[in-house]
């Protein structure tokens, strides 16, 4: 032990004296996490919280951006029947397509559940390949699925002997095909999230619940649906927001035809913004995706808050 | 004769209980059977497609077979320049964007858990607020912040590649930086006290003691960046229009469909090997981006 | 190896008072427990001698240094706490070695440190395990062994054993204190269990709400109490306390503790306890010296009946319950001295072992 005692003072460094006060090295701490801090609070600061402020100012200037107009663009929006058309279409595509997603996934999930063990995580994976491929290459995928000449679809109706199907000439057809192809790509997301939640539903409840002679039905409504609420009310509001701000599956597919049916306000946005060179127009469309996304928000930030405490 | 009576309970009641377990699970595989087909029918199809030549494609015969298979598709694409370019954008952009993503939110991470400060709470709720903010509401804001940039100080930022690996952090560091969080919090206070004990100082804690302890949040993190980055489409969309500027999502949509010419062999073969990347990432790591994916939502 | 000094020691959470004014020397060498109910202050205490944290108010010396405003790492103490706090990633060979290795030690050096440490707690054969290969007992060497190979001045111990089974704890404790024997590093060791505390110090300090109740060695503390919280705090099963009236008798004082039970004051106590007389005060006696009737073998033993409530045998003793006054009473009798539920029975209490406690200030007379 001696040798060690020796060691040590050779080791380890005389102590230095600081002579800097509590409140200094308090404040070098939230000096260097503020340093730690700082990358990202200017990225966000300028690359988002800045244009998301700007969107705003640039909705209410001129096309050619020279003259504050006011509200002018806003009421020009309100006389124009696309307009309405993008509304409706916007939020009939998200509902439809998250309940959709939600209702597969749930199914889904629930299979995967039920199958042995073994077999879950093989299952699994070939459940999410959808989520995994970039949207904008599977959408490929689908339009030529949906190919006026060569659907391959088409081509299995008719060899059952039905009639081919318009898929994105007709604007109800095409409004079938973009939430289709959001929901295939989406629905994994809401099967992987529900597994993850059913896994962590203890099993004696089940157990517990079976003696008190439940069926399947009740032990689904009074055990695994409750304790699932969380999770399905977060994972859905995400998914609603991520589904109203699509751009890549409207744009790939139809790029808003025919005649404009399929456009949702990122897509309209894009093509009057970008493409029309009409950026304040282009700002105010996407401007109304703002108070359903702030309504989710909330929503998703009291959840965050309630289990901040309960934790 | 009572324990008889009661073996033929238990077996007739066992048996009721595996006919119903058999009846779920014949469902349950028959949901799966189908939705597997109705998840998998895309990609797959993509892939007989890709094998195909075009006289073959537009031929009467069944679109879900392949009766001459060729990888010409393949060998044309892997050798066109274009295509290659927009594979190289692509990776550099996603490489880069990962790199700047995890040195901006691991350390950003480690002092909003670990080091208290004026306001850090509130930050860290906003740091995940912001990731709820779509790119479909900034990139007109910024395509006109771009443009003026270049107005002002004649910087030509807009048709740049590299301008992504300047956006996308926006859309990676929010949620890196909030898994982070999650991670670095569920490391016990005492670990970081018996290693400042032992003579750390903060930054040997983070890269001595919480990289390796959270190893797989920071996988975990670097895989949805990757992937994030590899599928964004909106900002190339609006901010790059040159064709050796443009990455694989992009590229493929604009330039492989030329006008009415669908050459469909080819852009299936294309979105394929686009795809690839994040499939062969997910193969191989696919708990830890499973693990990323549920954290947003059961973490924090 | 090194003094510890604490001076007016103050700690404040934003509302609460953790600390409230700790005056403490622990001298070279020693081994000083620190033992009190949960949320005392004991951990806030450790915490600060660490530099974990900020002093609010006071001073902590170390060594003959003001350490206040020296961080944790420069302090030279080493700390074992409750979950171990094992570096998981890391295998035991490089957490005990890592204090080491940020201080830039020779590889050589390190080595032979970490085998001594390894040789001393027996744990030679586990240095290149994961902590998540080890059982609660050998990350409980591990984390003392980290402590050991730094060769500090001071070890601080945050209830290192209450992770344990029971039979370990004990086990544990043996080891700790054979490793201390060893090392003869000054020790700061913090406990709500006060047979830890007991088996364990040189010196034990009992806290309470922030403040010391009592500074001594177990056996003061045992025999000596110098609060009615100590009183009742140390010894299992704990001092008996009745309220009772301390009465002029025809022989000098006496303790009316109920109308058929007064007790004679030992003669030698009569002068202490006389300006009290009349009052009415709390009287405490611990089961072990109110036993089954004997032979006397001293001046102030005291027979007298009680009515049997419970009987808890032992083994070798046997714990037996009346009332006194409506409060319960324990004493500890043999377990062959035929003690029946229910029935009369006749103690004997050996009254020289008796505290009288002034009810207001807690204050043992
Ligand atoms: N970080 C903190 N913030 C606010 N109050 C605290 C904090 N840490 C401790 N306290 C309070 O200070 C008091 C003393 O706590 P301390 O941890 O020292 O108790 P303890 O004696 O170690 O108890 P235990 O045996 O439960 O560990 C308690 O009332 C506690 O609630
Ligand atoms: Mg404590």
């Amino acid at each position: 032990m001696r040798s060690t005692t020796e060691a040590r003072a050779q080791a380890s460094p005389p102590v230095r004296r600081r002579a800097a006060r509590l409140p200094a090295f308090a404040s070098r701490k939230s000096t260097i996490a503020l340093g730690m801090t700082l990358p990202l609070i200017l990225i966000i600061g300028v690359l988002v919280l800045y244009p998301a402020g700007y969107a705003f100012y640039l909705a209410l200037l001129s096309k050619s951006m020279d003259r504050f107009v006011g509200l002018a663009n806003f009421d020009f929006l309100f006389r124009r029947e696309t307009f309405w058309m993008v509304v409706k279409q916007s939020v009939i595509f998200a509902v439809s397509a998250v309940l959709f997603k939600a209702l597969i996934g749930f199914l889904v999930a629930h299979c995967v559940h039920n199958v042995p063990a073994r077999g879950q995580r093989k299952w699994r994976g070939m459940l999410l390949v959808p989520w995994v491929i970039p949207p904008a290459m599977s959408t490929l995928a689908w339009l030529w699925l949906f190919d006026p000449s060569y659907s391959a679809f088409n081509w299995l109706i008719q060899h059952a002997g039905g009639e081919g199907v318009p898929w994105l000439g007709d604007p109800y057809w095409a409004r079938f095909a973009v939430i289709l192809v959001n929901v295939w790509v989406g629905a994994p997301f809401f099967m992987i999230m529900y597994l993850a939640a059913l896994k962590s539903v203890p099993e004696q409840l089940y157990e517990a619940a079976a003696i008190d002679g439940a069926n399947w039905w009740q032990k689904l409504w009074y055990v695994t649906l409750p304790m699932m609420r969380n999770i399905i009310a977060i994972t859905a509001l995400f998914s609603l927001i991520v589904t109203f701000a699509n751009f890549d599956i409207v744009r790939v597919l139809t790029n808003g035809g025919p005649v404009d049916q399929t456009h949702v306000f990122a897509t309209w946005a894009f093509k009057l913004g970008i493409e029309g060179n009409d950026i304040p127009l282009g700002a105010c469309v996407s401007l109304f995706m703002v108070p359903i996304l702030a309504i989710a928000a909330i929503f998703i930030l009291r959840d965050i808050n309630r289990r901040g405490t309960e934790a | 004769m009572v324990t008889g009576t009661r073996a033929a309970v238990g077996i007739a009641s066992r048996g009721s209980i595996g006919r119903d377990r058999r009846r779920a699970l014949f469902w349950s595989y028959f949901f799966l059977a189908v939705f597997v087909i109705f998840f998998l029918t895309p990609p797959v199809y993509m892939l007989i497609t890709s094998l195909k030549t075009s006289a073959e494609i537009s031929a009467a015969t069944s679109p879900w077979w392949v009766f001459s298979p060729t990888l010409a598709n393949y060998v044309e694409l892997l050798t066109s320049s274009t295509y290659l370019t927009f594979f190289r954008n692509s990776a550099l952009v996603a490489l880069l964007v990962v790199a700047i993503t995890m040195l901006i939110s691991i350390p950003a991470a480690f002092a909003l858990s670990r080091m208290r400060f004026w306001g850090s709470a509130t930050l860290a709720t906003g740091v995940f607020l912001t990731y709820l903010i779509p790119d479909t509401l900034l990139f007109i804001p910024l395509f006109k912040i771009f443009a003026f940039v270049r107005e002002a100080t004649g910087i030509e930022l807009l048709d740049r590649w590299w301008l992504l690996v300047i956006v996308y952090p926006t859309l990676t560091i929010p949620f890196c930086t909030w898994i982070m969080i999650g991670y670095f919090s569920s490391i016990p206070k005492e670990l970081d006290e018996a290693a400042l004990i032992d003579g750390a100082g903060y930054f040997q804690l983070l890269t001595r003691i919480f990289l390796p302890v959270a190893l797989p949040g920071v996988i975990a993190a670097t895989i949805f960046a990757f992937t994030v980055s590899w599928a964004q489409f909106l900002y190339p969309m609006a901010f790059t229009t040159s064709a050796d500027q443009l990455v694989l999502p992009v590229g493929i949509v604009t330039t492989l469909i030329k006008g009415d010419v669908f050459n469909w062999g080819q852009i299936m073969t294309g979105a394929l090997l686009g795809a690839l990347p994040p499939l062969v990432i997910y193969a191989f790591l696919m708990d830890y981006y499973i693990a990323g994916l549920t954290a947003g939502a059961t973490k924090g | 190896m090194a003094r510890v000094t604490l001076r007016k020691v103050v700690k404040r959470y934003d509302e609460t008072l953790a600390v409230r004014g700790i005056d403490l020397d622990i001298l070279d060498k020693e081994f000083v427990v620190l033992v009190g109910p949960s949320g005392c202050g004991k951990s806030t205490t450790l915490r600060m001698i660490a530099g974990l944290e900020d002093i609010t108010d006071g001073e902590i010396i170390i060594d003959g240094e003001t350490v206040n405003d020296v961080p944790p790492k420069d302090r030279d103490i080493a700390m074992v706490f409750q979950n171990y706090a094992l570096y998981p990633h890391m295998t035991v060979y490089e957490n005990m070695s890592f204090g080491l290795r940020l201080r830039r030690a020779p590889k050589e050096e390190i080595r032979t440190r970490v085998q001594d440490a390894a040789a001393i707690l027996g744990i030679g054969e586990l240095l290149e395990r994961k902590p998540k290969q080890l059982s609660g007992g050998q990350r409980q060497r591990v984390a003392m062994g980290r402590a050991i190979v730094r060769d500090p001045k001071v070890f601080l111990f945050d209830e290192p054993l209450s992770n344990l089974d029971a039979k370990l704890r004990v086990q544990m404790r043996t080891e700790i204190k054979r490793v201390h024997q060893k090392v003869r590093t000054t020790t700061i060791y913090v406990t709500h269990d006060q047979i830890e505390a007991m088996t364990l110090a040189d010196r034990v300090v009992v806290m309470n709400g922030g403040v010391i109740e009592q500074v001594g060695t177990p056996d003061e503390l045992y025999h000596a109490p110098a609060t009615r919280f100590v009183a009742e705090f140390i010894g299992s099963p704990a001092m008996n306390l009745v309220p009772c009236h301390l009465v002029e008798t025809s022989s000098g004082l006496g303790l009316h503790l109920d109308d058929n039970l007064v007790l004679p004051v030992p003669a030698d106590r009569i002068r202490r306890y006389q300006p009290y007389a009349g009052k009415s005060l709390l009287f405490g006696l611990r089961p072990e010296y109110m036993v089954e009737r004997r032979v006397h073998t001293g001046p102030h033993q005291f027979d007298f009946e009680v009515l049997l409530e419970v009987i808890e045998p032992m083994g070798m003793d046997t714990f037996v319950h009346f009332l006194v006054n409506g409060m319960d009473v324990c004493a500890r009798v043999n377990a062959s001295a035929g003690a029946r539920a229910g029935q009369r029975f006749t103690l004997c209490a050996d009254l020289d072992h008796l505290h009288l406690i002034e009810h207001d200030s807690g204050k043992v007379l």
